[in-house]
C-alpha cells in the first residue's frame, strides 16, 4: 500500500496513533520479544513471568501443540514430534545439516529444505519457525491489548540469502508484518551503544545455540556502521553439548541408539556445559536402552574436548579482522552476545585475543532483542528524536556461474546495503533466444563450492549473430540483505524478474494456503478481525491522502487531482456502507494504485530537497 | 540534483583526484541519514522504492570516491578517457619487467621478513603511482596519460592482493591460536 503520508522521517502521523512495534530475537535455543515502552526498550514477558521462549514447537496427537517450556520438558518423551533448534534447518537442504544422523528427527529431503515428518504430516522448518513467532506475536498483542503493527527481526549476521527469506516467509506466516530484519550482532551493539554512548570500533561476539557471527562495527554519533562480518551458521552452543555427549559415550563405552536415548544424553549434556560454567566439577548422568551413563566431567575435560570449536570462532574473528583492514589493538570494547559466551573458556579465549577484557554489562540472552526493538520503535515512526541510522553489509560475497563451472563475482562481501550492481552479457552461439543464468553465494571460485541461490532464464531474445546481444543483469540487495535479479536486453528491452526465492519454491499461493491451514482461529473471529483492520487501514489511507494533497497537492495538475478524488470518494462510501473487508480492502488497494506515482514523486522532491539542502561545511 | 548526478555533485565535493578520506565518510553517513529506506518504512511501498534507488546511489558514488584507484578511472572516465582494462592490455616494458621480477620475487619469498620487505617495495610503487596520478589529473589535465597510471595501478593492486594472502598464510602458520600480536 502507498501511503503517502510524509510527515519529518521517524515522525508518526497521528501522535496519539502509537503503532505497536517489537524486536524479536528467533534464536536456536530460544526467542525473546522485546518493545520500548516509555522510552525504554524492554523484554516481555508471558503469563507466567518467562521473558525466554524455547525455541521447541510439540505436535501432539489430537492436533493441538505445545511451544516453549511445555514442549522442551517433554522432548525426551516425544523426540520424534518434538522439534528443537529448527533454525538450523531454516533454508537448509538435507546434506548441508551437519550431523543430522545424531538428530532424533524424521527428515524428509525436499529440494532447496528439508521438511520433518511428525504425527501431524509433514512440517517445513519455516511452518514450525512461524509457530514460534506466532506464540510472541500473542505475547505482544496481549501485553498491550492491541494489534501489532510491525517487527524487526533478527538473523544471524552470517546467514545466506535462502536463509534470510526463509526468516521472512515464516514471519509472514505468522501474521507479522516484517519492518526489517537485522543482523543479530547489529541489533546487540545497538542496544550496547546506545546505552554506554560509545563512540568507536567495537568488536560483536555472539555465540548462540546453532550460530557464531562477528561483526567488525564503527560508532559515531547514532550511526552504527557495519565494516565486516564473519562468522559460522553452523557452530553454537548445541555443539558443545554434542562434543560433550559424545565424549561421554566414548569414555562409558555406551551407544544413544533410540531418539529418546539422544535426547536425554543431549539434555543431560547441556545440563552439566552450564554448570560447570560456576564449579570445577559435574556428574553427568543419563538413563539410556543399553544402560546408565554416569561420568564425572572435569572442566579441563570439558574444555580439552571442545577446544577446536573455539579455535574455528576464533580464526573467523581473524578473517573478518582481515577484511576490515584493522588489527586487534585498534578494537575498543568487545561485546558478548548469546547465552554460549557464559562459558569461562570462550570468555577466556576472546579476552587472549583481544588483550582486554570482554564487556558483559548487557544480558546477553536478551541484547539482541532489546536493540532489534528500538530499531523497531523508529521504524515504526514512534521515535521522533530518534537519530539512529544502520549501515549494515552483506555478509557473503554474490556472483553468477560463468563457463566452466567457474564463479564470477559481482556483489563482493562486506559491500554496505542496499546496493545494485550490472554486470553485461552476450549470447555465444548465432540465433541464441535464451539465456540461463544461475546465481550463487560465497566466497569459493568454483560453483560447486558454494551456495546455489537460483536458476533462471531470459527468453524471448530476438535472434542475432552471436556476441550481438547485450544482456544486462542488475543484482540488487535490500535493506534486508534479501537478493533480487532483474535481466533486460539492451536492444529489444525484453525483461526478467525474479526474487530470488524459488531456491526452496515457497510461492506467495502457498504461503498464503498454509497460513488458513495453519490457523485455526475461529472463522467468526476471524472475519471480524478482518473487517476491523480493513476499516483502520482504510481511515489510514484516507487521512494520509488528505494531508499529502494539503501539503503537494501543486505537484499534480487538474486531471490527475480530479481522478484521485472520485477514488478518494469511492473508498469513503464503500467504508460508509460496506461490512464486507474484501470490498473495503479492494477500494483501498485502488486508491493506493492510484495514488503510486504522486507518493513517488513527492518522496523524490522530499530526498532531492534534504540531499541538496545539506553542505559539507554545514556537517 | 537527481540520480543521474555525478557522484561528485552527488556528495557536494570538488570533482578532483584529491580527497579528504575523513569528509568523504562524513558526508557518506549524512546522505544515508536523509535517504536510507530505514527512514521511510513506515511509508509504504511507492516511498520504500523511491528511497531505496536514492540509497543504492550513494552507495555506488561511495565505492567509488573512497577508493583512490576507482576515483581516478572515474575521473578519467568523466573526461572522455575510459580505462576499458578488458581491452586496452599494452603495458610499457619497464613496467611489465618490474612486474615479473616483483611474481619471481614472490615466489622465491620464504619466510615473513621476505614478504614484508616485497610488501614494501609494492606499497612504495603505489604511492608513486597515485602520486602521478594525483598530478596528471589535478594539475595537468591529462587524462589520456592519467589512464595508463590507472592501469598501472590496477596491476599493482592485484599483486598487493596475493601479496596480502601469503602473508595472511604466514601470519597464521607462526600463530595459529591467535595469542599473539
Amino acid at each position: 500500500m502507498a501511503l503517502l503520508q510524509i510527515s519529518e522521517p521517524g515522525q508518526a502521523p497521528d501522535p496519539h496513533q502509537r503503532r505497536i512495534s517489537v524486536g524479536i530475537d528467533l534464536g536456536t535455543t530460544h526467542s525473546l520479544v522485546a518493545s520500548v515502552r516509555h522510552g525504554v526498550a524492554e523484554c516481555l514477558p508471558d503469563a507466567q513471568g518467562h521473558v525466554i521462549l524455547p525455541s521447541v514447537v510439540r505436535y501432539l496427537p489430537d492436533q493441538g501443540r505445545q511451544i516453549g517450556f511445555d514442549a522442551l520438558a517433554a522432548e525426551a518423551e516425544d523426540p520424534e514430534n518434538t522439534i528443537a533448534s529448527v533454525k538450523r534447518f531454516m533454508g537448509r537442504g538435507l546434506t548441508d545439516i551437519a550431523g543430522r544422523e545424531k538428530l532424533p528427527y524424521r527428515f524428509v529431503d525436499k529440494p532447496g529444505m528439508v521438511t520433518l515428518q511428525t504425527r501431524q504430516g509433514e512440517k517445513s522448518p519455516v511452518e514450525i519457525s512461524a509457530e514460534i513467532l506466532a506464540t510472541l506475536r500473542y505475547r505482544a498483542e496481549d501485553t498491550f491489548n492491541d494489534d501489532l503493527y510491525g517487527a524487526v527481526i533478527t538473523v544471524p549476521a552470517y546467514f545466506d540469502d535462502a536463509q534470510r527469506q526463509a526468516t521472512k516467509d515464516a514471519a509472514q506466516l505468522a501474521g507479522i508484518n516484517v519492518l526489517r530484519l537485522i543482523n543479530e550482532p547489529t541489533a546487540a551493539a545497538i542496544a550496547y551503544g546506545l546505552d554506554n554512548a560509545s563512540e568507536g570500533i567495537y568488536a560483536v561476539f555472539d555465540l548462540g545455540g546453532g550460530t557464531f557471527d562477528i561483526s567488525i562495527l564503527r560508532l559515531t554519533r547514532g550511526v552504527f556502521e557495519v565494516i565486516a562480518t564473519g562468522g559460522d551458521s553452523a557452530l553454537g552452543g548445541d555443539d558443545y553439548d554434542r562434543a560433550l555427549a559424545d565424549w561421554v559415550l566414548q569414555q562409558t563405552g555406551l551407544q544413544a541408539i533410540t531418539p529418546e536415548d539422544k535426547a536425554r544424553l543431549k539434555a543431560a549434556a547441556r545440563a552439566a556445559k552450564e554448570a560447570l560454567s560456576a564449579t570445577e566439577s559435574v556428574a553427568i548422568e543419563a538413563h539410556l536402552t543399553l544402560g546408565f551413563a554416569q561420568f564425572d566431567v572435569k572442566k579441563s575435560d570439558f574444555e580439552a574436548t571442545t577446544s577446536g570449536l573455539t579455535t574455528r570462532a576464533l580464526s573467523a574473528v581473524r578473517k573478518a579482522l582481515r577484511d576490515a583492514r584493522l588489527t586487534r589493538d585498534e578494537v575498543q570494547g568487545v561485546v558478548m552476545v548469546g547465552g554460549s559466551t557464559r562459558m569461562p573458556q570462550i570468555q577466556q579465549a576472546v579476552a587472549d585475543f583481544f588483550g582486554r577484557a570482554p564487556l558483559n554489562n548487557l544480558n546477553p540472552d536478551e541484547v539482541v532483542a532489546l536493540g532489534a526493538a528500538i530499531q523497531a520503535n523508529q521504524l515504526a515512526g514512534n521515535d521522533a528524536a530518534g537519530d539512529l541510522l544502520l549501515l549494515d553489509v552483506i555478509p557473503l560475497s554474490l556472483g553468477i556461474e560463468t563457463m566452466g563451472g567457474l564463479v564470477e563475482r559481482i556483489v563482493p562481501r562486506n559491500e554496505t546495503i542496499p546496493t545494485a550492481k550490472a554486470q553485461d552479457f552476450t549470447t555465444y552461439k548465432d540465433g541464441q533466444t535464451a539465456l540461463a543464468l544461475h546465481v550463487v553465494q560465497g566466497e569459493r571460485d568454483l560453483v560447486a563450492d558454494c551456495r546455489s541461490l537460483a536458476r533462471f532464464e531470459l527468453r524471448g531474445i530476438p535472434p542475432m549473430a552471436a556476441g550481438a546481444a547485450r544482456i544486462r543483469v542488475t543484482f540488487t540487495v535490500d535493506a534486508d540483505g534479501l537478493l533480487s535479479v532483474t535481466a533486460r536486453e539492451q536492444g529489444s528491452g525484453v525483461e526478467a524478474n525474479i526474487d530470488v526465492k524459488p531456491s526452496y519454491g515457497l510461492s506467495d499461493d502457498q504461503i498464503a494456503t498454509m497460513l488458513q491451514e495453519s490457523f485455526t482461529t475461529a472463522e467468526a473471529d476471524m472475519k471480524s478481525r478482518a473487517l476491523a483492520e480493513a476499516r483502520v487501514d482504510a481511515d489510514r489511507m484516507l487521512l494520509a491522502t488528505q494531508s499529502a494533497l494539503d501539503a503537494d497537492g501543486t505537484l499534480l495538475n487538474e486531471d490527475e487531482r480530479i481522478a484521485i478524488a472520485d477514488l478518494m470518494k469511492l473508498l469513503g462510501s464503500t467504508l460508509a456502507t460496506s461490512q464486507d473487508a474484501k470490498m473495503i480492502e479492494d477500494a483501498t488497494t485502488t486508491l493506493a494504485k492510484g495514488t503510486e506515482a504522486f507518493a513517488a514523486e513527492r518522496m523524490n522532491h522530499s530526498i532531492q530537497k534534504a540531499l541538496a539542502g545539506k553542505d559539507v561545511t554545514t556537517i | 540534483m537527481n540520480l543521474q548526478s555525478s557522484d561528485f555533485e552527488l556528495f557536494h565535493l570538488p570533482p578532483q583526484f584529491s580527497q579528504d578520506r575523513a569528509l568523504v565518510d562524513a558526508r557518506w553517513k549524512e546522505l544515508q541519514r536523509e535517504a536510507h529506506p530505514d527512514r521511510f518504512a513506515a511509508q509504504g511501498g511507492a516511498a520504500q522504492r523511491a528511497a531505496m534507488q536514492w540509497s543504492v546511489r550513494i552507495n555506488e558514488a561511495y565505492q567509488r570516491l573512497k577508493d583512490p584507484l576507482k576515483r581516478a578511472a572515474y575521473l578519467c572516465e568523466l573526461h572522455g578517457a575510459p580505462v576499458n582494462a578488458e581491452i586496452n592490455t599494452a603495458m610499457p616494458p619497464t613496467f611489465l619487467i618490474q612486474q615479473m621480477e616483483w611474481r619471481e620475487a614472490l615466489e622465491e619469498a620464504r619466510g615473513l621478513p621476505a614478504l614484508e620487505d616485497l610488501a614494501k617495495q609494492v606499497e612504495k610503487a603505489r604511492r608513486e603511482t597515485l602520486a602521478a596520478c594525483a598530478q596528471l589529473i589535478d594539475q595537468l589535465q591529462d587524462y589520456t596519460l592519467a589512464v595508463a597510471q590507472v592501469r598501472a595501478l590496477m596491476f599493482i593492486e592485484r599483486f598487493a592482493q596475493e601479496l596480502d594472502g601469503r602473508l595472511d598464510a604466514c601470519h597464521d602458520e607462526l600463530d595459529p591460536v591467535g595469542k599473539g600480536q
